[in-house]
């Protein structure tokens, strides 16, 4: 179907609002003057947040992406799955620039900010990407980027470290990644991601093996940026090293833009009816899946228990989120998709306001006393009862408890698990929901009930800072309570696409 | 009833909510204005409450009212439908659409069960906030911590969507973690905490779980099989015109369980019967927070290092929480379940009643003698619905009500006892009548009503316990195998019978060495007499067992028109 440019324009209108949006910053922050290199950040954010009206406003027409039309040449998706991600990239986006804005060494450089807008222009290309090609420059462009950011803080020796460990695993990963997109393109002689399927199905007698290694490889280059067991190996040390506002910044949008597109390949590369030699691969790659979500809930949740460094219990803690966000991937395979797609989609967007929620109170606590241990964290209440509770909150939808819209999330995942006949896995992770919340009822117990040394030492938190921990609180609790039905219904949507 | 319009039950489940969130807002040294907003939003909760209660009253007693039209029906000799029964006896119904595409909708009502338990909870919510007056330390944040906790409470005993129990379920837990963390008593209160959330949930989710099998099963017959049931219960107007085979609406998924939805076998396994696999699940998760044998443990720690007010709301309401949720979700949803499971889970019951009793009796603390006292009270309303006929499970009903009044004046004398001696260990107390001769009453009365004297709400509750226990025993039998036990409910029925003689036995005990005996001039020279907000305390909580116990009717038949839906869906008459 031959569509004119103006019609396929809104497929891409962020991506370009973000490249314009970064040759903006660019040389706002090399020509500018001093006042508008601190509206940089300004800009930035305003910029992002108001991208992420373009997917709200201009929905895709339906009776385009339910027949797999693709738009530019076969190399873009435009359906709700990639609206939904796009809208909560460019926030999530929009909410670092917010948080990183007082941050010494990392808030007051305007190529952050530029870095930023790059990364997430790599994210939204990942959640619409239908090529082979340009799954894999998108992800480099999300990954590249998040690499720099890491070592942002160069003077600083665990910064260093974090850019560099990071950047080795990533490296690794996207080349054994990028050998399983060879031996697909091998068998399937096309970059197209629906094609490869039904290349595959229509001559390939032989090479399951080789089929199920180029699997794996790719299972390999998503779990490495999902953070998934086993190669969840980066996440702690990355987390722990790098600037606070990074980590954040790694922690939910290189996840959500992964889990977008992790949703689209499996079902359009490895669809339910694709056997060869008599073997179902849908069962395969959801066998190995629900191995990984499982090994990654327990391992992140019981290490996460032995943590003394608030971030790095956060960086377990998210190692087990992608578990759970896992068993809505694998819940694809039952016969209702629209429950298991829309699941992950609304866990991811509720992930990212909760986490960077959680992430902006610890960057604000670190910022004030030099410190990430959570023993240092007693008697937060009385230091600082906003901080406290923004905190709380956070936690509170991490471990799924309500009004934080963390309930509504795990509750659709466990429905979408217990859809697809996975009960066992469902009692599993419900298990492992109760180990988190131990840990997290831990750091609030400690931030409201014990007594620390500093207690007569109020925090203050800046007014604008202030402000957007306090909005993207109440997104949380929105998210669980009255926002929760549009939200789910256009995640749903997003089934209907792939 | 129709479940249109704005409801009372809302403005019961918001006040408290709103009445949190300004209370956080407040300047945290104005603690007059803290306490006042405090005791305003419960006060207007107790009356809403009571209003649900006696509007409830009046459409059931009503000529052409709820009890009318049940007898009418079973005379009839119709074929009963449990769904239609508890359809009927839902009141004050509000229902909006919350997630319309997974059937989840914000739907209130009353029926004869929970409507007591409402009333219960309005009148603890006021005594709990009374008897906090006095705390300096944080008030601000434990008075919205309580209210929270409040509309958590609330929420569960007038969900009508399965989902929004469950909602509510999890919105109390981290309040009472909080306040029990927070403000508890310092030596145990971390440990105690920690425990009885981690048991709590524990139990809760299991049931969620279920909960979500039972939505899918259901949704498969009214998609497959049953739907034409689904198009007869919207035409007959037992369901509303919008609703889909995917709901969590208990009127739907009771009239999927009566129609045999849940008689499946899951994963096509040969045997393993759906209502029968779940059931243990549904009913023993929240059967934790009943203090059910072998999850009570949590029970009496937990009360012990609550702070006052959190223990009264926790043992006088927290725990008709689980029971209640056990009955709704577990016997009401999973009938063949429930007649499967319950003739040995009762043995776990009577463990309850007797070895509770036991323990209390060894017990030093004032405190502990309550909480495991709680622990063998919360026994005999499990046992009540083990009995599965209409006079025990009506009795354990009535007990909820009693034991949830009962219980917190019982923790609200250990208060005002501890706060003014600073010592709960019994035997370095006594003569406390002399000077506090209101607490010293308000015990004797309560301890009275929990041996089941006549004339207070304890024998009202516990006589029609036994007798359904009783009445159970020719009907019950319980296959074990090759073996089959019968007639046996007739043998733990003198057994529990005897745990009410510990009970007593342990009442008197404390009575004796705490307020009378000697009295320790010297050491507790400056323990006086209560303020007017602590005899208010006593004063609502001790009445209503008073009020109960003289005139059963004002809740027995209200209580048994909750019951009779159940006893229709368990295949009685």
């Amino acid at each position: 179907m031959e569509l004119d440019l103006w019609a396929q324009l809104p497929s891409v209108l962020p991506e370009i609002g973000l490249t314009a949006l970064a040759i903006v910053v660019l040389f706002a922050d090399i020509y500018g003057s001093l006042a508008t290199r601190r509206n940089v950040v300004i800009v930035s954010a305003i910029g992002m947040a108001l991208l992420a009206l373009v997917p709200l406003i201009w929905q895709p027409d339906p009776a385009l992406y339910e027949n797999g039309a693709l738009l530019w040449g076969g190399m873009i998706n435009y359906d709700p799955l990639s609206q939904i991600f796009k809208v909560m990239l460019l926030l999530a986006g929009a909410v670092t620039c917010l948080m990183a804005a007082g941050d010494k060494g990392v808030g007051d450089k305007g190529e952050f900010y530029l870095i930023v807008i790059v990364a997430t222009l790599g994210g939204l290309m990942m959640s619409s990407a239908a090529d082979l090609i340009l799954v894999f420059v998108a992800l480099e462009t999300l990954s590249i980027p998040l690499y720099m950011l890491a070592s942002f803080r160069r003077g600083d020796q665990r910064s260093a470290e974090s850019g560099m460990k990071y950047f080795l695993y990533g490296a690794f990963a996207s080349a054994i990644m990028l050998f399983g997109f060879s031996l697909l393109y091998g068998f399937a002689g096309t970059t197209n991601l629906a094609g490869i399927a039904a290349a595959m199905s229509a001559g390939l007698e032989e090479g399951l093996v080789a089929v199920m290694t180029a699997l794996v490889m790719v299972v390999v280059g998503f779990g490495f940026k999902i953070s998934a067991v086993p190669f969840h190996f980066w996440a702690p040390d990355v987390y722990e090293g790098a600037p606070t506002p990074v980590t954040a910044f790694v922690s939910v949008s290189s996840k959500a833009a992964s889990f977008a597109l992790l949703l689209r390949f499996l079902t359009a590369v490895f669809p339910p009816d694709l056997a060869i030699a008599g073997v179902v691969i849908q069962d395969f790659w959801v066998n190995l899946l629900v191995v990984v979500s499982i090994v990654s809930m327990t391992l992140g949740n019981v290490v996460a228990l032995r943590q003394s460094n608030i971030k790095r219990l956060l960086a377990y803690s998210s190692i087990a989120q992608a578990g759970y966000t896992l068993i809505g991937v694998v819940a694809l395979q039952g016969a209702n998709d629209s429950l298991a797609v829309a699941s992950v989609s609304f866990y991811m967007f509720m992930y990212i306001f909760t986490n960077l929620l959680v992430f902006g109170g610890v960057i604000l606590f670190i910022a004030k006393t030099d410190t990430e241990e959570i023993s240092d964290m007693a008697g937060l209440n009385r230091r600082s009862p906003w901080l406290a509770l923004f905190i709380t909150i956070g936690l509170l939808s991490l471990g799924g408890i309500p009004p934080a819209a963390g309930f509504f999330g795990k509750f659709f995942l466990f429905q979408a698990a217990v859809n697809s006949n996975l009960v066992g896995l469902a009692l599993i992770a419900v298990t492992n929901a109760i180990i988190a919340l131990y840990y997290y009822l831990v750091v609030i117990k400690v931030m409201y009930v014990d007594v620390g040394p500093d207690e007569d030492k109020p925090i203050a938190i800046p007014r604008a800072y202030g402000w957007s921990l306090g909005i993207t609180a109440l997104v949380v609790i929105l998210l669980g309570t009255i926002a929760v039905t549009p939200i789910y219904d256009w995640a749903a949507l997003g089934a209907r696409g792939l | 009833m129709e479940a249109t319009g704005f409801s009372i039950l809302t403005a019961i489940i918001f006040i408290p909510i709103i009445a949190g969130v300004v209370i956080l807002f407040l300047d945290r040294k104005n603690r007059d204005l803290v306490r006042g907003v405090g005791v305003t939003a419960a006060s207007a909760v107790l009356a809403l409450s009571l209003a649900v209660f006696f509007g409830y009253d009046n459409f059931v007693k009503t000529s052409g009212g709820l009890i009318e039209q049940q007898a009418a029906m079973l005379a009839s000799g119709v074929e009963l439908s449990g769904a239609r029964m508890f359809a009927d006896a839902l009141a004050f119904e509000q229902r909006v659409v919350w997630v319309e595409s997974l059937g989840i909708a914000y739907h209130v009502g009353v029926d004869g069960v929970s409507a007591p338990m409402v009333l219960l909870t309005g009148i603890v919510a006021v005594a709990g906030v009374l008897i906090s007056w006095k705390i300096e330390d944080r008030l601000r944040e434990f008075m919205a911590f309580f209210m929270f906790l409040v509309a958590g409470v609330f929420g569960v005993f007038i969900a009508v969507d399965l989902f929004m129990l469950f909602f509510f379920y999890e919105l109390a837990i981290f309040p009472m973690y909080l306040l029990i963390a927070g403000w508890g008593w310092v030596k145990l209160r971390e440990y105690a905490a920690m425990k009885l959330t981690l048991y709590i949930l524990v139990g809760s989710v299991f049931a969620l779980v279920g909960g979500v099998a039972m939505y899918f099963a259901a949704a498969d017959f009214f998609a497959g099989n049953g739907a034409d049931v689904l198009d007869a219960a919207i035409a007959g107007g037992l369901l509303p015109p919008d609703s889909g085979p995917y709901s969590w609406s208990i009127v739907q998924l009771t009239l999927a369980a009566e129609n045999g939805a849940f008689g499946i076998d899951i994963l096509g396994v040969e045997g393993l019967n759906f209502a029968k696999f779940w059931f243990p699940f549904m009913f023993m998760g929240f059967g934790v927070l009943a203090g059910v044998f072998p999850f009570h443990n949590w029970s009496p720690d937990g009360h012990v290092a609550a702070p006052t007010a959190v223990s009264m709301i926790h043992a006088g309401v927290l725990m008709k929480v689980g029971a209640f949720a056990a009955l709704r979700s577990g016997v009401q949803l999973l009938p063949e379940g429930a007649d499967t499971h319950l003739p040995w889970m009762v043995f776990l019951t009577l463990i309850n009643v007797v070895y509770g009793a036991l323990i209390a009796f060894r017990q030093r603390d004032f405190k502990y003698v309550i909480g495991f006292s709680s622990v063998s009270h919360m026994g005999l309303v499990s046992m009540g619905w083990a009995t599965m006929n209409l006079t025990g499970m009506t009795g354990a009903g009535i007990q909820m009500f009693s034991h949830g009044a009962m219980t917190a004046l019982f923790f609200g004398v250990v208060g005002m006892v501890y706060d003014r001696s600073h010592t709960r260990d019994i035997p370095s107390l006594g003569g406390f009548m002399r000077v506090m001769p209101w607490v010293g009453v308000a015990f004797v009365i309560g301890g009275l009503t929990s041996m089941g004297m006549p004339g207070l709400s304890g024998f009202i509750a516990e006589f029609p316990i036994f007798q359904g226990m009783w009445a159970a025993s020719e009907q019950i039998t319980l296959q074990l195998g090759a073996f089959q036990l019968s007639n046996y409910y007739s043998v733990l029925v003198i057994i529990a019978a005897l745990g009410i003689v510990i009970t007593a036995a342990y009442v008197l005990r404390v009575a004796d060495q705490v307020f009378f005996g000697e009295f320790d001039a010297e050491r507790f020279h400056d323990v006086g007499n209560i303020e007017m907000t602590d005899r208010i305390v006593l004063i609502i909580l001790g009445a209503p067992l008073i009020i109960l116990g003289i005139y059963p009717p004002i809740m027995a038949p209200m209580i048994e028109s909750g019951i009779r839906p159940l006893i229709a869906l368990l295949g009685g008459g």
